[in-house]
């Protein structure tokens, strides 16, 4: 029955494509592709709170902490294994935004958009004035082993982003299976109607929570894959509002249209970050900020809508 | 028959305003109570409490013999009281077939239940049949914003009995409706509650409504019941004649659209 869905079928067809082509791309495509994957799992939390009609300015809490969980265990119990690291930064940030969420599940709109962004700037306050936490320089992170084998090097960013995008498959995938449950519907109703929700006989709080640390869990995984792909955790470029704000911006490139628009969003955005960087070093923002106006515009369903848009006109012709 | 529904000494304050003074009402099953009054009387005041909207400041709520005092309205619904709203409160992005089976999908979900598929046949079946017996089948794919204010009301009525609720509480269903609409829908309604074997009352402002379906009135003034009786002697009672029916008539002679908050 799971794979009677064509969401499905067309994952697993991903998940076989990349993986094969992970061992023939050359390695900055393996790069951009390991950058945009992890930061795709946050995406994907973020894209089921968003149909919820929710929105996060403080996402970045959870992918830090996951990154920082990952480099706090290497650096201070010489954790190495892949797994060890991976379940560390899903429970760290799972466990603090099941805490959180019993505060952030009772406010909705630019409450709870601001409620987030004020809870990651006292991370990002703490790591900064922490000299035992890296302070404003993080920590450098190296490449983890799996099941007790080191890979250095090419061999060993292969093998994260096989990891990587097996994960990613199984996390959409599971998302996907909870869209379509009743609990998963209520992204809908609640953004729709709250009201009619609770009168229905089901607690809109809860609802809110759920959803609200599967994102979290989603993010701290997000933060784990990046800390260990990039070899490096800081607290500007992981735990920053700029970093919640790419989170959010990447959200809005993929559209919320099919459980496979984050990983293709935050690939495009991996993209366009490094070549706007490279045509322009010092104004690279304002193409990135440019490509923002243009999909609001013009694609406020995402790159996701322009798939539809494209298959419905094939289909007509 | 036994009282399902007993509601005791109740009281709601708002500062200094009383909303609710000293109401106390006995339901029995299988009644349809009309509940009339003025704008402002306490009709949806107290309907809110009974469902759980709005806490009472003072007195008892008990249905099927549980205190339901204060508790919130997913505890009440779950405990069998449903109700429809003044305004049809649907899911808008949703078609009419979407709003009936997440509507189903939760009433017939518990704990984990809730993360099983939301389209599995039997839901799916009896989505169906409740379209059909509402007669809104025509609409099934249509998105609820784009419906005309009859069937909304119908789906936001139908949405409420899903849950296979023993007392229904509808705020005034033919609010909106047009002349001609509001005996076909009321027709439809009754016909298909009657089926379910569901208790209801209902806030009314058309009294031909009032004395055409229910077997029971109550009439509200200032947050007070100030007549209890069928409706053969309620509306000719003279308390009713004066802060009820007087208003309403004033009402309706000077307000272009029919419906308001109580």
């Amino acid at each position: 029955m799971l794979l009677a869905d064509r969401t499905v079928q067309g994952l697993t067809v991903a998940l076989v494509v990349l993986i094969a082509a992970g061992f023939f791309i050359p390695e900055w495509m393996l790069n951009q592709l390991l950058f945009g994957f992890s930061r795709a799992l946050a995406v994907l939390g973020l894209m089921v709170l968003w149909r919820t009609g929710l929105v996060s300015f403080g996402h970045a809490l959870y992918f830090g902490l996951g990154a920082y969980s990952v480099a706090l265990l290497q650096k201070n119990w010489g954790v190495t294994d892949f797994f060890l690291l991976l379940i560390a930064g899903v429970f760290v940030a799972s466990l603090v935004g099941f805490l959180l969420g019993f505060i952030i599940r009772r406010y909705r709109d630019i409450f709870f958009a601001m409620l987030n962004l004020a809870f990651s700037m006292i991370l990002y306050g703490i790591l900064v004035k922490s000299e035992p936490l890296g302070s404003t320089d993080g920590f450098a992170v190296a490449q983890p082993t799996f099941l007790g084998v080191a890979l250095e090097g090419t061999p060993g960013k292969l093998a994260l982003f096989v990891a990587l995008c097996i994960f990613g498959y199984f996390a959409a995938v599971a998302v996907q299976l909870y869209l379509g449950s009743t609990l998963g519907r209520l992204t809908t109703a609640i953004r729709d109607n709250d009201i009619r929700v609770e009168y229905l006989g089901y607690s809109v709080e809860q609802a809110i929570h759920v959803k609200y640390v599967m994102s979290t869990a989603l993010t701290g995984a997000a933060g784990a894959f990046m800390a260990m792909a990039l070899g490096q955790v800081d607290p500007d470029s992981m735990v920053n509002w700029t970093a919640s704000g790419e989170l959010v911006f990447v959200t809005i490139l993929s559209g919320p249209g099919s459980v496979a628009a984050p990983f293709i969003g935050s690939v495009i955005f991996e993209l366009l970050r490094t070549y706007a960087f490279e045509l322009v070093p010092y104004a690279w923002q304002m193409i990135v900020g440019g490509t923002l106006l243009l999909i609001i515009f013009f694609l406020p369903g995402g790159v996701w809508s322009l798939l539809s848009r494209v298959r419905g006109a094939r289909t007509e012709s | 028959m036994s009282a399902i529904l007993r509601v005791e000494n109740l009281q709601k304050t708002f500062g200094a305003v009383t909303a609710a003074k000293d109401i106390n009402v006995d339901v029995d099953a299988g009644e349809i109570v009309g509940i009339i009054g003025a704008n402002g009387a306490g009709k949806t005041t107290f309907v809110n409490m009974v469902t759980g909207y709005l806490k009472p400041s003072d007195g008892r709520i008990r249905f099927l013999g549980r205190d339901i005092t204060g508790l919130a309205p997913r505890h009440v619904t779950r405990a069998g009281i449903c109700r429809s709203f003044q305004v049809s409160q649907v899911f808008v992005t949703m078609s009419v077939f979407d709003n009936l089976l997440t509507a189903l999908g939760i009433a017939e979900s518990r704990g984990l239940g809730m993360l099983r598929p939301l389209r599995r046949a039997e839901l799916l079946d009896r989505c169906e049949q409740i379209l059909e017996r509402y007669g809104i089948g025509e609409y099934r794919d249509q998105p609820a914003s784009q419906l005309p204010q009859g069937v909304r009301k119908l789906l936001d009525i139908a949405m409420a009995v899903v849950a296979r609720p023993r007392l229904l509480l509808l705020d005034e269903p033919t609010s909106g409706i047009s002349v001609e609409e509001k005996f076909p829908l009321m027709d439809l309604v009754m016909e298909a509650l009657k089926a379910d074997d569901v208790t209801v009352l209902f806030i009314e402002h058309d009294m031909e409504i009032v004395e055409r379906y229910v077997g029971r009135v109550l009439a509200f003034y200032q947050g007070e019941i100030i007549c209890d009786a069928p409706p053969a002697e309620a509306l000719v009672d003279p308390k009713v004649q004066e802060y009820v029916i007087g208003t309403e008539h004033h009402r309706e002679t000077h307000a272009p659209v029919e419906g308001g908050h109580a």
